[in-house]
């Protein structure tokens, strides 16, 4: 018989490892990427695979070669940045930009911190700033790629127009809600579809990999804000639903603004987060000189989650008046 | 179905003796009894090298405050007076006995007549409760009777008696409370009367059906004692937490329950006290869980004080061969056994066998502030940032975040998916605070 | 266009004027009168913030001994004596002397001499394990092998060393600040004079327990036997709760007492080594592991007439402690 084991209590610990919650995302954003491939073909893979690919490669780069930290890349964190980086562009963008946007990503955005868990921005976000940014031509267009289904086309002679929220800033007709609920619409091809994305999250909240506070807030706080600006003046601003399903609101607010590392530990700062991040959206949106503010809101969000994590507390027991 | 408000886990239940009848274990030939089993002030051995003792004789005085005796759980000759081993490798003082016979002391009733008319009075229980060396059998080893001394100014309302057994594979509470229901019943009625009182609840959780079935039929000739089922969740059977469910008050920062009016024992403690005011049988035994998932024999015994642990486990057949670690209480709570030739205390509540998959902790990753942590720590405080500055030795720091607060449950290391040794840290904080702030008072 | 510059200027001028004044008058108002002797005395400290001294940093020893206006118990155990001659010369006292202290770690258990009775799975940390059990060797009173001493350390002067699993002490850069003696939670660590050349006689065991119980866990436990108390000519050595202590102060160094230890737990080191005697057997002086620091290569830390009495005590546990 070996040597017995001392360590201290508890000698048991849940099935829950950080491995497994980063693939249970993974495997929550399989339907978008679907639904993506769905309308945008071929192309949408490509840009996937090449992110995924060169997020995995950078981390392992940077992790071996500069920090000297044990290799981290099978953890799947990369594979969720790539994925998420990848979503946040349109298919038909060129395939050096996805990669130095995966550099940016992996090596400023998460790797100068230290690696997974010391970031203090999403690095997916990081990297589509950093794209939308240097490339305006290429990935903050004004005519983006439509939908296509069934493999309709390929990268060069695929349809271009106007997104949602290219439209609802500059005026044009609307598509129905219901095109913009299942993803019939231009824009990245990641977030075109509502319904998968609220599928992947009902997926991580039974996983128990998120919990409803953030996404709630978020959605919430975004219609609520936008619903009082239709109702002040309707010829003005569009019906609130449109806010929702419309841009990467719901890709930001299941996906991005959930990322744990860039969001306050507690339930109540993380209402105050998402609040924050859909105050944010809608004034951006509305009243910003660009059509979509998502990136831009979660990330001056994930500034202030250190505040929020160092002024908002739990209610510790036993510190209440009990008469 | 009630439960307590914050955090909470819910490990494995693995209750894999709960239908082992309590054996009697034989006695062990030699015995080592630490002279000092409780919390608190240590107590002062009264017996020397070659006296004779019997079942019941005084072996160590309590003569502080909060202090408790120690009787000898066996007959025979005293053969040293020196440090033994506990199962942790320190060193205590103990008295080693050469077990010679059963013989017990006579004013010992030894028979199994129930006795259920309470004599004494409420102040001559508490005196009995001291000198027969009843200690909380929860896991902490409290006397009992200083729980029973209210402070001027405040009064008992509720009785608060648990039988969670919240922690997983731990299985001898729920065994006595199906084979001396009565007993306990009798216990919690001189608790009442010790108490002025007559309002106790008996917390059981419900993956106990037979136990709260039973408890619950004895209940209606036992007016003024209720049995509330609990939902499941650990840590429940915390002093605290349990007040929390069951009455809805929360214990303030720093205090004793009975500032909330609640007094709290466990089911075994009732029983102890059952034997000793009715019977005046001292604490000489009590039930432990000889289990774990390679064991083929899951066994629930009736152990004196005293007896080396690895008798039990020759007892029970030996240790399967891939055993990796032992531990002494339950997996979330109890401490890791170094040395199987230790003997038992009062609070040994059981053995657990763990193989060397489930012995040894996870690799350790980066903290991904995933706040499960919080989430889960009953206490609601934050783990994640109480280990940090504990692992900083920012103790002052950790104070103010109420490090002290934290009843080591074991609930954030349990939950946390990265392996961080969050309680390690925090034990650490907690002693160094706790050295603090006896500096501080002694300024 | 040009009034508008004559405006602001005059408007930056005002400005100026009255902030000025407003910074004078507080000045004047808060004014802080210090001694320049504690800038002085701070300016020649280390200035490596320590705290060896026993105050918060180099300005806090600085401060005290000016207000002070004495230098008694207040030395830097750091810049040694020849910083406290400045600080001295700086207060217009003679410096008091100090001897050079180091810390010594008293216990030789660690993975050679000792047998593994546990492993221990848990934060690498020693006032977290001392919370969860004695030690993987059994001995509840000695050295954990974690590092929290070295990990305190800020001069890089302790490291645990692989093949003992003991903290060693690099004599060169330990300034005996006492940071490690704080940290250990077994009290470990001590300081001790540092010795002429370095040499040093001491106990390396704190255990308490009788002889037999100590030497169950340890090969080289000191058991408490009190020959060496009986063989030394100064009167230096007491035994107390079955441990033998050397007092640095009454120690002259003759080393009977490291001749006489049947168990080999008293250290003499950076003594020269004495001249080979031929019935000692090459192989059996490796026997015994002895985590004393060796800074130079030709210092031999014991005389062969101790190193043969350890290693017939050792040859047998080592062995079996080798081939696991």
């Amino acid at each position: 018989m070996a040597l017995l084991t001392v360590s201290g209590s508890p000698h048991v610990h849940s099935e829950q490892t950080t491995q497994k919650i980063m693939w249970s995302v993974v495997i929550a954003m399989l339907p978008a990427f679907l639904v993506a491939i769905y309308y945008f073909g071929i192309s949408a893979l490509l840009v996937t695979l090449v992110s995924v690919a060169s997020c995995m490669f950078f981390e392992w780069l940077i992790g071996k070669y500069i920090l000297k930290t044990e290799n981290t890349v099978l953890d799947g964190s990369a594979v969720i940045t790539g994925m998420l980086l990848a979503f946040n562009l349109p298919s038909n963008v060129p395939l050096w930009m996805v990669i130095i946007g995966a550099l940016v990503a992996m090596g400023v955005g998460k790797m100068t911190f230290g690696g997974l868990g010391k970031n203090p921005f999403n690095p997916a976000l990081v990297g589509r700033v950093f794209m939308f940014l240097s490339f305006p031509t290429a990935v903050a267009l004004s005519e983006w790629p439509m939908p296509h289904p069934l493999f309709g086309g390929c990268v060069t002679d695929a349809v271009t127009g106007p997104t949602t929220l290219n439209l609802i800033a500059h005026g044009g007709q609307l598509p129905a809600l219901s095109d913009l609920f299942l993803g019939a619409t231009g824009g990245s091809f990641g977030e075109v579809s509502a319904l998968a994305i609220i599928i992947g999250g009902i997926y991580m909240l039974y996983k128990k990999v998120i919990t409803w506070h953030i996404p709630v807030a978020f959605l919430g706080t975004a219609f609520i804000f936008a619903g009082l600006l239709w109702l002040i003046d309707p010829s003005q601003f569009v019906n609130p639903l449109y806010h929702l399903f419309a841009g990467g609101m719901m890709l930001g607010a299941v996906f991005m603004a959930t990322d744990m590392v860039t969001s306050p530990v507690t339930h109540k700062g993380q209402l105050i987060f998402g609040a924050g991040c859909g105050l944010l959206t809608i004034i951006f949106r509305c009243f910003g000189p660009m059509p979509e503010g998502v990136s831009f809101a979660i990330l001056i969000m994930n500034a202030v989650t250190p505040l929020i994590n160092k002024f908002v507390k739990t209610d510790k027991f036993g510190y209440q008046k009990t008469k | 179905m009630a439960t307590f408000k914050k955090g909470g886990v819910h490990p494995e239940e693995n209750k894999l003796a709960k239908d082992s009848k309590i054996e009697i274990m034989p006695l062990t030939k030699k015995a080592v009894v630490f002279v000092s089993q409780h919390l608190g002030a240590p107590a002062t051995c009264v017996v020397q090298k070659g006296d004779k003792v019997k079942v019941g004789t005084l072996l160590s005085k309590a003569e502080a405050f909060i202090c408790a005796n120690v009787h000898s759980p066996y007959s025979g000759t005293v053969t040293k007076v020196d440090v033994a081993t506990d199962f942790n490798g320190f060193k205590k003082p103990a008295v080693y006995i050469d077990v010679e016979s059963d013989e017990w002391e006579d004013d010992i009733d030894t028979t199994d007549t129930l006795i259920r008319e309470i004599k004494l009075s409420s102040k001559e229980i508490i005196d009995r409760m001291k000198d027969r060396g009843i200690v909380g059998l929860g896991g902490a080893a409290f006397p009992t009777n200083v729980k029973y001394m209210i402070p001027e100014g405040k009064k008992a309302e509720f009785l608060v008696i648990n039988g969670v057994e919240c922690e997983p594979y731990l299985t001898s509470d729920n065994r006595i409370m199906i084979e001396n229901t009565e007993e306990i019943f009798i216990g919690i009625e001189i608790m009442k009367k010790a108490l002025n009182m007559n309002n106790a609840l008996i917390g059981i959780e419900k993956n106990k059906p037979e136990a709260i079935k039973i408890m619950a039929e004895m209940s209606k000739n036992y007016p003024g004692t209720k049995v509330v089922p609990l939902e499941m969740k650990y840590p429940q059977g915390a002093e605290k937490q349990l007040i929390n469910a069951l009455t809805g008050r929360e214990v303030p920062s720093g205090k004793l329950p009975i500032e909330v009016g609640c007094v709290v024992d466990n089911v075994g403690t009732a029983l102890a006290i059952y034997q000793a005011i009715q019977k005046n049988r001292p604490l000489i035994d009590n039930v432990l869980t000889f289990t774990g998932k390679s064991v083929t024999n899951q066994k629930n015994l009736l152990v004196r004080v005293g007896t080396p642990l690895q008798e039990i486990i020759d007892y029970c057949g030996g240790l399967p061969e891939d055993t990796g670690k032992l531990i002494s209480g339950g997996p979330m709570m109890g401490k890791a056994i170094m040395d199987t030739s230790a003997p038992t205390v009062k609070t040994t509540s059981s053995i657990l066998v763990m193989n060397e998959k489930e012995a040894k902790r996870g690799k350790q990753t980066n903290c991904i502030r995933c706040g499960k942590c919080v989430s889960a720590c009953p206490m609601g405080l934050e783990p994640l940032l109480l280990a940090t500055l504990c692992d900083q030795k920012r103790w002052e720091d950790a104070e103010k975040e109420c490090v002290m607060d934290c009843i080591e449950c074991g609930c954030c290391l349990f939950t946390c998916p990265a392996n961080r040794p969050l309680l390690d840290l925090i034990r650490v904080g907690k002693n160094q605070v706790g050295a603090l702030r006896r500096a501080r008072a002694q300024k | 266009m040009g009034t508008i510059i004559i405006y602001a200027i005059a408007a930056m001028a005002i400005a100026g004027l009255i902030l000025s004044l407003v910074l004078y008058i507080v000045a004047q108002k808060f004014k802080v009168v210090e001694d320049p002797r504690i800038d002085q005395v701070a300016e020649v400290l280390p200035g490596a913030n320590c705290g060896g001294c026993g105050f918060a940093g180099c300005r806090g020893l600085a401060e005290s001994i000016v207000k002070a206006g004495d230098m008694e118990n207040k030395s830097c155990p750091v810049g040694g004596a020849a910083v406290m001659a400045k600080v001295g010369e700086i207060m217009g006292l003679a410096a008091a002397e100090s001897e050079p202290m180091i810390a010594v770690v008293r216990c030789n258990g660690g993975k050679c001499n000792t047998k593994q009775k546990v492993v221990y799975d848990g934060v690498m940390d020693c006032a977290s394990a001392n919370q969860n059990f004695s030690s993987e060797g059994g001995c509840a009173f000695g050295c954990l092998g974690l590092g929290t001493c070295a990990s305190v350390c800020k001069f890089d002067a302790l490291h645990v060393s692989e093949e003992t699993g003991l903290p060693v002490v690099d004599e060169d850069k330990c300034v005996a600040c006492g940071a490690c003696v704080k940290a250990c939670p077994r009290k470990v660590i001590e300081l001790r004079k540092k010795g002429k050349s370095s040499r040093r006689v001491f106990v390396s065991c704190i255990n308490k327990e009788k002889g037999a119980a100590a030497k169950k866990n340890c090969d080289v436990a000191c058991i408490g036997c009190g020959k060496c108390e009986k063989e030394c000519p100064f009167g230096a050595i007491t035994i107390e709760n079955n441990l033998s202590y050397i007092d640095f102060n009454k120690c002259k160094m003759c080393r009977k007492c490291v001749a006489v230890c049947p168990t080999g737990a008293i250290h003499a080191v950076n003594f020269p080594p004495a001249k080979p005697k031929p019935e000692v057997a090459e192989p059996k002086t490796d026997a015994p592991k002895v985590s004393v620091p060796k800074p130079e290569p030709k210092a031999v830390e014991t005389e062969p007439k101790t190193a043969e009495v350890k290693a017939e005590a050792n040859t047998s546990e080592n062995q079996t402690t080798k081939s696991e």
